[in-house]
């Protein structure tokens, strides 16, 4: 190999070229994708606001509004409406105290803050403990129960919510995230 | 050698994981199910091909005291490039994947393969070399994550065929050391035969 | 209060090796013996706090300013690559012995996922700085003691019977795999 020397120009000029067209190639790549990526995003968003809340007519991304968690985070808020009148709101929540990691939820809540349906976005639990968040048996507990009454604790902090086996920890941050979207929702007031 | 043992000798006789023993990160840790591995593979392969080829071009013209940086940049220029496709058109495995996808850049087999074969061999040979060692490098993942999600989860490329859990111990961290290193067990039994 | 929970978990519950599987290379091929493995854990230590003090620094004054978060794997792992030049130049200087004894593991640092996992990792957290260091150092601490009792346990296998299949890294592995789920035990401490 190195039919080129390895003198002091040739080492500086080669690195120089080679850096350049790297991130000139990958400023082009990032451009291309750019579109794509957001539209993932977007459409992932979607899927999950459908799940959680009932038909609705507008466009619950358009309408979406911030509010502060009061910890000095704010969560995002999208109205479903039929007909312009307000059929739902999915809330975009997260909780820090996973397991593993952050855990992301999109939580539909009636007007009256009955909780509809919840759907799990992102999560890096254990296989087999806290990854069972997502499925029916334990997240469909939640479903119709009013967060004003079903106090979101599980049954071993008193609470009524059962817990995933061997997986308290996951079903405690799972709890935090659904707590975190009631309270920041009833503070901005259910419009 | 010719073509065709360049090509096949990254499946069984230098395999980069399970006989070579690189890349063992990805490896361990994407193999929960047979989709994943695989998915982490060809995603690797990618990588490998690419950086193979563009290093055997510029072979003559990098200086040997620059080598190393030099491929670092070409490398990690195309795990970007990857990383963004990935999260453009397969936002879930993207997800799934999660930090191994920018991890390729610091994967063994990729810089062992510059080091070793691109930059002293031609584009075309360094070409079959990444296709060869990437698709022995997915095969390995593949029938890693294949045991480990039949064992583990019950179900096979995704598909449950046994409702409720298996051996949950597969699909977790233990598990992935234990089939690995009786994979690697099985692979050097087999070559000695 | 925050930070012990950083350190327990990234030095036992998640532990970069026998939790996460990252770092498994240098795991593998530095554990025969304690004296290396001890070696070998004080310099990816210092390169692990010092790469995650600059690329946090980097990310945040450089990338993000610049709306150039896509070239986060170049440069961090160019940084990654100086820094372990440099514990190389300065190693030579200091002790030629444990300069000889790393051999060739010395610059494969580089290619040890565990920096720039750590790197990558700590930005996804969004913790700060301080968070950021004590974050690293932990885990490098995980990761040294992992490496360490693998060494311990290797050094007393010279001396056993090992069916030849098994010998080298099939055993290793096995052997981690136990390590694994001893820690898994750990997952009980944070209540």
């Amino acid at each position: 190999m190195a039919k080129t020397e390895s003198t002091f120009k040739n080492m500086v000029l080669s690195l120089t070229l080679i850096s350049l067209g790297a991130s000139a190639c990958l400023g082009f790549v990032y451009e291309m994708t750019k579109a794509p990526i957001e539209l993932s995003i977007l459409n992932k968003k979607l899927d999950a606001i459908k799940q959680v809340v009932p038909e609705f007519s507008n466009n619950p991304y358009k309408e979406m509004y911030k509010l502060p968690t009061g910890d000095g985070d704010s969560l995002e808020i999208y109205p479903a409406k039929k007909d312009n009148i307000i059929v739902g709101y999915a809330v975009n929540t997260n909780s820090k105290k996973g397991f593993s990691g952050n855990i992301n939820l999109m939580a539909g809540f009636k007007p009256d803050g009955t909780i509809i349906n919840i759907s799990v976005l992102s999560q890096k639990e254990t296989p087999g403990l806290g990854m069972k968040m997502t499925e029916p048996l334990f997240k469909n507990q939640f479903n119709d129960k009013n967060p004003s009454q079903f106090k979101l604790k599980v049954k071993k902090d008193g609470g009524p919510v059962d817990a995933i086996s061997a997986a308290t920890i996951s079903s405690r941050a799972f709890c935090d995230a659904v707590q975190r979207a009631y309270n920041t929702l009833q503070k901005g007031g259910l419009k | 050698m010719n073509q065709l043992q360049n090509f096949t000798k990254g499946f069984i006789k230098e395999n980069p994981i399970l006989v070579l023993v690189l890349g063992t990160c990805p490896t361990l840790a994407t193999t929960s199910s047979s989709l994943n591995g695989m998915g982490m593979g060809i995603a690797t392969t990618f990588v490998l091909i690419g950086s193979n080829v563009v290093i055997s071009l510029l072979s003559g013209v990098i200086p040997d005291k620059v080598r190393i940086p030099a491929f670092v940049v070409i490398i990690a220029s195309f795990v970007t490039v990857v990383d963004l496709l990935m999260q453009a058109y397969v936002p879930g495995l993207y997800e799934t994947l999660g930090i191994f996808i920018p991890l390729i850049v610091v994967n063994c087999i990729v810089l062992g393969r510059a080091e070793a074969f691109a930059c002293k061999n031609t584009v075309l040979s360094s070409f079959i070399d990444g296709l060869g060692m990437g698709l022995g490098f997915t095969l390995a993942l593949g029938v890693l994550g294949a045991f480990r999600e039949v064992v583990g989860s019950g179900s096979i490329f995704g598909y449950k065929f046994y409702q409720g859990d298996g051996i949950l111990v597969f699909v977790l961290a233990p598990g992935a050391f234990w089939a690995l290193g009786y994979l690697i067990a099985l692979v050097n039994r087999i070559k000695k035969t | 209060m925050e930070y012990i929970l950083i350190i327990i978990s990234a030095v036992f519950i998640n532990n970069i090796v026998l939790a996460q599987t990252i770092g498994i290379c240098p795991f593998l091929g530095v554990s025969n013996k304690v004296e290396t493995a001890l070696g070998m854990s004080a310099a990816v230590t210092f390169v692990i706090v010092l790469s995650t003090m600059v690329t946090y620094l980097i990310q945040i004054y450089v990338l993000d300013k610049l709306g150039l978060a896509f070239m986060q794997t170049i440069t961090f792992i160019l940084v990654i690559a100086a820094l372990v030049q440099m514990v190389e130049i300065i190693l030579k200087k200091v002790s030629q012995s444990l300069y000889q004894a790393l051999g060739i593991y010395l610059p494969l640092i580089t290619t040890n996922c565990a920096v720039l996992g750590v790197a990558i990792l700590v930005i996804k957290k969004n913790y700060n700085l301080m968070e950021g260091v004590v974050y690293g150092a932990s885990i490098a601490i995980g990761f040294g003691l992992a490496l360490i009792i693998l060494a311990g346990i290797r050094e007393q296998l010279e001396l056993v019977d090992v069916p030849k299949g098994m010998k080298g890294v099939s055993l290793s592995l096995v052997i981690a795999g136990i390590l694994a789920m001893a820690f898994m035990g750990f997952t009980g401490i944070v209540k």
